[in-house]
């Protein structure tokens, strides 16, 4: 049972995007969050599928998450947390600001914004929060340690909220994609076999929602690639360049 | 950001490494028209040959796919260019809406089927695809986007629509849409047994909205031309069966699938082409009955990648119109020209075209088009330039969106408005700006 209405929080994103697509193809309701105009793709929605779908403004880092819910004006069935922010590592290590906006925008800000919709959805039936993180947050590496471990943090938080809620009925379901196609990897060089496109990512997310699934990985390859990297010891992991 | 990706078109020849982009939004693709010197749009690939290939910058547009508004009044679809025509179908034919005129496939861009002024089966009573195009907005890299219709920037109207991309990026368009009662065709097959008779059944049953035929290109002799002509009609409530009568615009599932590897190059041997066309011909049974509208328009969509039949080295498709008054003479020397070749071609494909359009690089031309492919191997990019002669000299013209092969030359002869077309860019200042493996090739 998938509850409506969907509320997508990073609409404009590539992944967001394929979600708001596939829960509005199974005639769910959409709210489109995000930061820049998202008429065109409300339009977009509602033509494609004949259903409804509406538009909020959404900052995950303007720490005001009770405002945001008292805003809508509805209780959402199901929240997707899509937003997050790659950043440079080597930018976010030199400079402090940047350092704490990747932090801010796949943590705590997150998280914040997680925890207040728990609130608001206490008590609605098949309720459930779904967080996108990422593989990057099972172990930091030097190459993107700042953006892991935030992910590490958003991983670990929705496993407690998962085992908090685990008897009031808010289902949590946490979801590493591993590598996508879209704008936050454009010009990366991807594993085609560990790559998926961000329609394969949200027909997963949809079919694991109606499963309560807990975790996902949605390439199963990565579920192995993942144990393996996490059984190397460290002393050797740290050696390697990764 | 880029990636530099190995593009190539449908028939995957040629191939070529080009630095891609793939803008979000309308804005976005502005910022990036406005930055590059030098670049190309590009739909779905689905064009054959190197119209979308630009090795100096690529936009791929395909995530500029909002549609944006629909008014039943006038049955007018605004949507970005990047649309797929088969989620517009999917959403609007359950509607009773069906694009005005489709190609072969469903899987092109709106943008991609006004640059290329794509025709469909309904030619000879419909136009192209850009005669239901009531504007659009063109983005030339100034800035802005410039909107074009017939009473706007008429003369970037004309050259965008057929221009296959050297005006400038299409981010937005308004078309009228079809009104249709069901879901089906009634299709009327007829079996030609050879040119004349194909070509004179055309001029009986012109008043079919959709008039096709597959021609069995390894028929010789006196039976050179052997063909099955398909007619059709949007199929009315009334005409469905009782049953079928509650959920008219019902479509059913297709079993879609894929062509898992590239095909060794011997499948596609004279024999087993032979044996294809001989029980294609003979599976079509005489007579009218109802067919679902997805086997109708898109045959070939239910294979997947079915470009990789024709093995690694890719293929070419050749696609020439010939004026009405060299048809007849023309499209014989041509049959006669592959026939004698032994290539072997899966398709062949007769239309009988209405009327030439305002787009000022538009194929269409009143009289007959035919299409062909072949496996990209010498022998067959021989016969291309055989065939490029034989259209030539009977006046006619190659379809620039599955060309892969002309010369230059040929392309100044055939396409005699193609000094008007350079007179447009050069007034608004933008000759450069865009340009394609294609426009290189062919000096455009
Ligand atoms: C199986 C098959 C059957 C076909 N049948 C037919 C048919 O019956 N009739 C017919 O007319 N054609 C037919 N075609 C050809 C096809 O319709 C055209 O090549 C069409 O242009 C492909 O659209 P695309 O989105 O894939 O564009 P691409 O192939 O990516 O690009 C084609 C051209 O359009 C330009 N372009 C694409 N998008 C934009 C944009 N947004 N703004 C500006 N320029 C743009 C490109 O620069 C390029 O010049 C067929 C093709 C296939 C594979
Ligand atoms: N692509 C991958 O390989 C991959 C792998 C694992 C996990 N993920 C995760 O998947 C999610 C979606 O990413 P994507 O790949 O689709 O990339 P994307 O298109 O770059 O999406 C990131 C989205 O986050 C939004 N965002 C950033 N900061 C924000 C803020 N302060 N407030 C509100 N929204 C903000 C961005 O909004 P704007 O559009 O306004 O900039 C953007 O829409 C992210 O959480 C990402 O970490 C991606």
């Amino acid at each position: 049972m998938i509850a409506f209405p969907v509320l997508i929080l990073g609409a404009r994103s590539d992944i967001g995007r394929a979600l708001a697509r596939a829960y509005a193809a199974r005639g769910a309701t959409v709210i489109l969050a995000g930061r820049g105009d998202l008429t065109d793709d409300c339009s977009d929605l509602m033509l494609r599928t004949g259903g409804n779908a509406s538009t909020v403004a959404f900052d995950v880092t303007d720490g005001a998450p009770d405002a945001f819910f008292q805003s809508l004006g509805t209780v959402p069935g199901t929240i997707v947390l899509v937003a997050g922010l790659l950043g440079d590592q080597a930018k976010s290590a030199a400079d402090d600001a940047a350092a704490a906006l990747v932090m801010e925008t796949n943590y705590t800000g997150a998280a914040r914004y997680l925890l207040a919709g728990a609130r608001v959805m206490q008590g609605t039936a098949n309720a459930c929060i779904i967080g996108i993180s990422s593989v990057a947050g099972d172990r930091g590496r030097g190459s993107n340690y700042i953006y892991g471990s935030a992910k590490a943090g958003l991983t670990a938080f929705l496993s407690g909220l998962r085992n908090a809620h685990a008897k009031t009925g808010l289902h949590v379901m946490t979801v590493k994609p591993g590598f996508v196609r879209t704008q936050m990897t454009a010009g990366m060089k991807l594993a085609p076999p560990l790559t998926a496109s961000p329609e394969q990512v949200a027909d997963a997310i949809l079919r694991a929602h109606e499963k309560h699934r807990d975790v996902l990985y949605v390439l199963g390859r990565w579920r192995l690639v993942m144990t393996i990297i996490a059984a190397i010891p460290e002393s050797i992991f740290k050696k390697l360049s990764l | 950001m880029t990636t530099i990706l190995p593009l190539s078109g449908w028939g995957r020849y040629p191939i070529v490494d080009c630095p891609v982009n793939f803008p979000g939004s309308p804005d976005a693709a502005r910022a990036l028209v406005a930055q590059l010197p030098d670049s190309i749009a590009r739909g779905n690939g689905r064009s054959y040959g190197d119209a979308s290939l630009n090795c100096a910058a690529t936009l791929d547009l395909k995530r500029l796919d909002r549609m944006l508004a629909f008014d039943p009044e006038s049955g007018t679809m605004t949507c970005e260019g990047g649309v797929m025509l088969s989620d517009l179908i999917d959403a609007m034919l359950p509607r009773g809406w069906f694009p005005p005129v489709t190609p072969g496939t469903k899987f092109v861009t709106i943008g991609g089927m006004i640059a290329s002024d794509v025709h469909g089966k309904n030619h000879h009573g419909s136009g192209s695809f850009c005669d239901s195009v009531a504007w659009l907005d063109l983005d030339t890299g100034e800035g802005r986007a410039r909107r074009c219709s017939a009473t706007e920037n008429t003369d970037l109207f004309a050259a965008t629509c057929g221009g296959m991309g050297l005006t400038g990026i299409i981010v937005r368009a308004a078309f009228r849409m079809l009104r249709v009662e069901t879901s089906m065709v009634r299709q009327k097959t007829i079996h030609a047994p050879d040119l004349a008779a194909a070509m004179a059944l055309f001029e009986q049953t012109s008043d079919w909205t959709y008039a096709v035929a597959w021609i069995d290109c390894l028929a010789r002799g006196s039976a050179l031309g052997r063909s099955v002509l398909l007619l059709g009609e949007h199929a009315t409530l009334a005409e469905l069966d009782p049953e079928r009568r509650s959920t008219p615009l019902h479509r059913p599932k297709r079993r879609v699938k894929r062509v898992p590897v590239d095909f060794p190059g011997f499948a596609l041997s004279r024999p087993i082409v032979k044996l294809f066309n001989r029980s294609y011909y003979a599976a079509q049974r005489a007579g009218e009955r109802l067919v679902d509208l997805d086997p109708y328009f898109y045959p070939l969509d239910a294979l997947l990648d079915w470009n990789r039949i024709y093995g690694r080295g890719g293929f070419v498709q050749y696609q020439c119109v010939l004026p009405l008054a060299t048809s007849a003479v023309g499209i014989r020397a041509l049959l006669e020209e592959v026939s004698a070749a032994g290539n072997a071609s899966f398709l062949a494909v007769l239309k009988r075209m209405g009327p030439q359009s305002f787009g000022i690089l538009s194929f269409p031309l009143e009289g007959y088009t035919l299409a062909l492919d072949f496996p990209a191997t010498p022998a067959s990019l021989a016969l291309v330039e055989r065939l490029d002669a034989i259209t030539a000299a009977h006046g006619g013209r190659v379809y620039l969106a599955k060309d892969a092969c002309m010369t230059a030359e040929r392309f100044a002869a055939s396409y005699p408005r193609a000094p008007d077309f350079r007179a447009v860019l050069d007034r608004i200042g933008t000759r450069r700006a865009f340009s394609s493996s294609l426009s290189r090739r062919l000096e455009i």
